[in-house]
């Protein structure tokens, strides 16, 4: 046992305590409470990366190593906990530490005029904290937990600005809408551990991951003929889901947006929300258990793909039609949340996971860039009044644009495009159906065409800021309050660029170790050796698929340039070029597929009338029936008391009244006077001698 | 079992009564002196079950320190008092409650002796309730605990005082009923009073004949017998927990109460009933509650989910808090049932019951401290608003008092269940044991926990989001007093939630014994 696996712990423990103490810090403690922040975040990507260098170096068994502990006893057994490290969690960590670096430096900057500047940092630190617990935790139930706080963190800083009612609506709702994923989560869990009886996942041949266990869940099967490794797999499946935004439960994410832009890089698009991903990555072995031989994916793994499929078309379409800067990139993170799944589904592991690093990568730099932009557009989030910002914007220009073609999936130069294509390869494999990979293909389209018509609106053409009427506000309000509209956008201060320009870096550079020639991340998640090899490129199915992508990818380009391109949009009041070819369609995507009206007028209006319903049960029936006896009491004693003051007392005082006249009389006889006892006294003596006589004669 | 030199468990019943005469004997002319003695006998009671706490033998789990004294011999009555886990979890859960009620209470102006001197005549019966093993001294303090709590509401309660108070006295009563004729149904038959007595009894299925031999009554078939006898005692629980549909009495009494005493109700005395289900009914009654178990179980769903729901719906704060201490106490009672549902030594399932009986152990002890600390917080706000508590009253206080509304939003996730708090291990280990034993009321009992989600949020949401409402711009902050007062229950939220150890290494002996000495 390595001192790196042994004290695993420090790395989340670090900005737990940090954010403990940040919060116990007075308000103007500003530059203690982001030193403590970024400090204990430094400290742990340091350990991360020994963490990572340890794995690179340990190529013995199965590559995973565990540490367990002792929480507390019921019954005769002791429920433990427990952390890991294997390949998987070691990429997580440098990732989560090394994107959350980042952000948190960027934060001093955006943040720098918020009055709440300081529980910003801890909140912030507990969020990191909490979400390195998950990918450490080798324990279903501490991932849970961590799960849980991540989700208190997100509630906590989507509505950081709680004074405004929108934020505190969409912390509310991003809370509800995980947790009722969450339950799905709680019930797989407490299922699988019934069965296994340990929801260690490793712990030496005795986890719930491991072969005795997934024997077990594979040998039952449940209602529709489900195995039950399938049926607990799906259960938990919803808790990913919840979190991670796909189709029904993504609703959450895009109100998300009304948290600070640094939240939404961090929370939103890099980490919080791939946290779904690397759970079904986690307990793979489990979605994946097969009975025998079989080929054919389970049903788990099924499920995934589907739901996945469908979310990253959804999102794609959506995002079409959004006004937003944020919103537009939101939608664009379900829907890659949808390709991550895909990639699970259908590939594995390192497919999904691929797409998670490399996304987690750009879309951090697409959102701290989105962020830069409305710094410098004064708190303006409605693309349709920027426009033009090359010019007053260079690095972010640049650094935004990388981004955007990495999440194009640019050919070649650019990560996204690698990690895609292998989810569209794995998927043009799939031996279920190739609808996911066409439903994946389309999604590529949309994804290079919406994305150009953001940067066209965003940076091409002529500035719009200052023709806009703030009288009337077209899409959404200002972010920071801490900001007054002035009319000159401004590029943002170092602080702030230097972290996009280094993310930009790795946007581009991180493909490089997953290309089909140098498989480094697959094979390292596999924990074998990769060897470069470019006649993989001639594998059957690897060039077509690469071919047809990236033509699609021009075709986005190609299709959102033709729209948003060649004439550059004038004024911030003229009709979107697509809303002018279809008007209904585009009104249908903008509004989300009325998705959130529908939630409103089924869901909700279900959950009130049944509040409404049980209030008035609780008084009208429930308490009336209570209330009905106690009447009925009442009136028994109302009848009772008729009966003894009307019937038995009047009986009774007529009884009395006689008693009492009687008693007069006789007490005629009881006057005191001694005479009149003596003469009583006296016949009754004669009485008594005459009876005796009578009675001797007889 | 521990012999203490001492009649430790009689004194400390002893203590407050002693504690409630001597204010009486202080007089209305100092009141912070009348509130700090009341204080002060309140955490001497504290200190001397944190003492019994650290002398408890865990290994053994068994009924400790234990008195017996014959009383009436003819009546079966015996002073017989002793604790095992359970009753010095209840012991403890009493003693830091009512400090906290003595807190609440501290605006309290009007015959402030007679006020502090009832609230330690509650906790006097609370202990009494909860060290005594034979029914008829158990009953008496069952049936005083009421006397206190109706002059509390009705001489310091709200606008409705008199009707809550009423409504309250008759509900627990006429369940109470209920409870005495079983028991003298059962002392006809076997001529005890004594709980272990009646438990041993019924676990060698002799308890019932015994009954039946005395009572059968014409046109009545033995089984109905035994359930009649059952349902009884089940409505003297029912009611006092209370469990659905029985549960009417709670919201007025909870709301009208003056705070302080809510907290004292919800706190402590809603455990006399779960207590009972535990102590008297699950040792004595499980064969008829097996038979009756698929209706007990979907009680225990109505008000977990019912409950839930009707918090939904209410606007002021003190109702929230009551319906969710239905919802709470529900999760305990469908652990209790859950664990009935298989007789036998079936090695696995044995240990889901562990693992459920812990859990409401667990969450009798979690859901008093919240609860209490939750309500503390409202008497804070009323104190501040002059008795305003409507959800619809404020908005934004968040940026006028942000530590009470950090210190109050922990107590609220508390009772969301939110890991690391401790509300979300006696949930954890109920959902845990009861799913495997009854996986239909279980899956339906977690729409509770999303339930309890939405309104807790939306307490939130309305009360300390949104823009300020200019009515409260002055609103002041906790004081250092208050922060002072109320860091030690959150603190110990934290520990709960961080090392439920704690309380598990006391109680999981007593858990073990309970379901194995009666073979559930």
């Amino acid at each position: 046992m390595t001192w790196i696996v042994q004290y695993l712990w420090l790395i989340p423990a670090l900005p737990i305590l940090a954010a403990g103490i940040a919060a116990l810090l007075k308000q103007r403690s500003r530059i203690p409470a982001a030193s403590l922040a970024i400090g204990s975040m430094a400290a742990s990507f340091l350990l991360s990366l020994c963490a990572f260098a340890h794995v690179l170096g340990n190529h013995s068994g199965d590559g995973i190593q565990v540490f367990n502990v002792r929480w507390f006893q019921f019954g005769n057994e002791w429920l433990k906990l427990g952390w890991m490290l294997d390949p998987l969690t070691a990429v997580m960590l440098v990732m989560v530490t090394f994107v959350g670096l980042l952000i948190f430096i960027y934060s001093i900057g955006y943040m720098e005029h918020d009055e709440n500047f300081t529980r910003f940092f801890s909140f912030l630190a507990l969020f990191a904290g909490a979400m390195l617990g998950v990918i450490i935790a080798n324990s279903l139930l501490l991932l849970f937990m961590c799960w849980e706080i991540v989700g208190l963190t997100s509630y906590l800083l989507i509505g950081f600005w709680y004074a405004n009612p929108k934020a505190a609506a969409a912390a509310k709702k991003a809370f509800i809408v995980t947790r009722i994923g969450d339950l799905g989560f709680l019930l797989g869990m407490v299922w699988l551990y019934a069965q296994s009886g340990t929801l260690l996942f490793y712990d030496a041949g005795a986890g719930c991951l491991e072969g005795s266990s997934l024997a077990h869940l594979v040998a039952r099967t449940t209602i529709l003929g489900l195995t039950l490794s399938s049926a607990i797999g799906i259960l938990i499946f919803c808790g990913a889901a919840g979190k991670s935004g796909q189709v029904p439960l993504h609703v959450w994410l895009p109100d998300a947006m009304e948290g600070p832009t640094p939240v939404s890089a961090l929370i939103h698009a890099a980490t919080m929300v791939a946290a779904g991903v690397f759970l079904i990555a986690r307990i793979y072995p489990l979605m994946a258990a097969h009975a025998g031989e079989s080929l054919s994916p389970t049903v788990a793994l099924q499920v995934v793909t589907w739901v996945g499929a469908i979310t990253a078309v959804f999102g794609a379409t959506i995002a079409v039609a959004q006004y937003d800067i944020k919103r537009i990139l939101a939608y664009s993170t379900v829907s890659q949340l949808g390709y991550m799944m895909i990639g699970l589904g259908v590939g594995g592991v390192a497919v999904g996971m691929f797409h998670l690093i490399t996304h987690a990568f750009f879309k951090a730099l697409l959102f701290l860039g989105a962020g830069s932009v409305i710094h410098g557009c004064s708190g303006e989030q409605d693309i349709r009044r920027m426009g033009g910002l090359r010019k007053y914007m260079p690095i972010t220009f640049a650094a935004y644009a990388v981004g955007m073609l990495a999440l194009c999936g640019f050919p070649l130069f650019f990560s996204g495009f690698w990690s895609k294509d292998e989810i569209l390869s794995a998927a043009h494999t799939w031996s279920i159906s190739q609808v996911p990979f066409f439903m994946g293909a389309f999604g590529a389209l949309l994804t290079a065409f919406y994305m150009t018509r953001q940067v066209y609106y965003v940076f091409a053409g002529s500035n719009r800021l200052a023709s806009a009427s703030y009288d009337t506000p077209l899409a959404s309000d200002f972010e920071d309050p801490g900001h007054h509209p002035t009319h000159l956008p401004h590029e943002s201060p170092a602080v702030m660029t230097i972290p996009l320009v280094i993310l930009a870096a790795f946007a581009i550079l991180l493909g490089l170790i997953g290309t089909p020639a140098w498989p480094w991340f697959q094979s390292f998640l596999e924990n074998k050796s990769a060897e470069l090899s470019f006649a993989a490129f001639s594998n059957p199915g690897i060039l077509p698929v690469m071919i047809s992508s990236s033509l699609l990818v021009f075709l986005g380009l190609g299709l959102g340039w033709y729209f948003y391109g060649r004439r550059p949009i004038a004024i911030a009041e003229s009709t979107d070029a697509l809303a002018t070819l279809q008007p209904g369609v585009f009104t249908v995507l903008g509004d989300a597929y009325y998705v959130d009206a529908l939630y409103a007028a089924t869901i909700l209006r279900l959950n009130a009338w049944s509040a409404a319903a049980s209030a008035w049960l609780d008084q009208w029936v429930w308490n009336g029936v209570v209330q009905s006896v106690s009447y009925f009491v009442v009136g028994i004693a109302w009848i009772d008391n008729f009966i003894d003051s009307g019937v038995v007392n009047t009986a009774f005082d007529s009884g009395c009244q006689t008693a009492s006249r009687g008693g007069q009389l006789l007490a005629l006889l009881q006057g005191g006077r001694v005479q009149t006892y003596l003469r009583l006294i006296g016949c009754a003596l004669v009485a008594l001698v005459i009876f005796l006589l009578w009675g001797a004669k007889a | 079992m521990t012999s203490f030199p001492i009649p430790v468990l009689s004194i400390l019943t002893a203590l407050p009564v002693v504690g409630a005469i001597a204010l009486l004997a202080l007089g209305n002319r100092n009141k912070n002196l009348v509130r700090w003695t009341a204080l002060a006998f309140s955490l001497a009671a504290l200190v001397l079950t944190l003492i019994l706490w650290s002398h408890f033998d865990t290994i053994s789990g068994a009924l400790q320190f234990q008195e017996r004294n014959t009383w009436v011999a003819p009546l079966g009555a015996e002073y017989h008092v002793a604790i095992d886990g359970l009753g010095l979890l209840m012991l403890l859960l009493s003693s830091i409650v009512v400090p906290i009620g003595i807190f609440a209470s501290w605006q309290i102006q009007d015959r402030v002796p007679l006020y502090f001197s009832l609230v330690l005549l509650l906790q006097a019966c609370l202990f009494g309730t909860f060290t005594a093993l034979n029914f008829f001294h158990w009953f008496i303090f069952w049936e005083l605990s009421l006397i206190p709590a109706f002059f509390l509401i009705r001489l310091w309660g709200g606008a409705n005082r008199t009707k809550a108070a009423t409504q309250f006295l008759v509900y627990t009563m006429v369940g109470s009923i209920g409870l005495l004729l079983s028991f003298l149904a059962l002392f006809l038959a076997t001529r005890t009073f004594d709980f272990a007595d009646l438990a041993t009894l019924a676990q060698h299925g002799q308890l019932m004949p015994a009954v039946i031999d005395k009572l059968a009554w014409r046109h009545v078939t033995p089984d109905h017998v035994a359930i009649i006898v059952f349902t009884g005692a089940f409505l003297g629980f029912a009611v006092k927990v209370p469990l659905f549909p029985f549960h009417t009495w709670l919201p007025s009494a909870y709301s009208e109460a003056p705070t302080g005493t809510t907290i004292l109700l919800t706190g402590a005395m809603s455990k006399m009933g779960v207590y009972g289900f535990l102590r008297i009914l699950l040792p004595i009654f499980w064969p008829q509650m097996q038979v009756v178990l698929t209706p007990l179980l979907w009680l225990a769903v109505a008000t977990i989910i019912f409950s839930a729901y009707a918090a939904l719906a209410q606007r002021d704060l003190k109702r929230i808090f009551a319906y969710s201490s239905i919802n709470h106490l529900g999760y305990c009672l469908l652990a209790i049932f859950a664990v009935i549902k298989f007789t036998g030594g079936d090695a696995a399932l044995t240990g889901e019951k562990y693992a459920a009986m812990n859990g409401a152990f667990l969450q009798m002890f979690n859901h008093g401290l919240t609860a209490a600390t939750l309500f503390w917080f409202v008497a804070i706000l009323e104190k501040r608003t002059g008795g305003l508590r409507s959800l619809d009253d404020f908005g934004g206080l968040r940026k006028v008092a942000p530590v009470f509304t950090g210190l109050m939003g922990i107590a609220l996730f508390s009772s969301l269940g939110l890991p690391g708090l401790n509300g979300f291990i006696g949930e954890f280990l109920i959902f845990k044991g009861s799913f495997p034993l009854v996986p239909w009321a279980t899956s339906l009992a977690v729409l509770g926990l999303l339930t309890t989600a939405v309104f807790t949020l939306g307490i939130l949401q309305r009360v300390f989001y949104g823009p300020l409402n200019s009515q409260w711009i002055s609103f002041p902050d906790l004081t250092t007093r208050e922060r002072l007062a109320l860091a030690p229950a959150i603190g110990l939220m934290f520990a709960l939630g961080l090392y439920p150890q704690l309380v598990l290494a006391v109680v999981n002996n007593t858990a073990i014994q309970m379901v194995e000495h009666f073979k559930f």
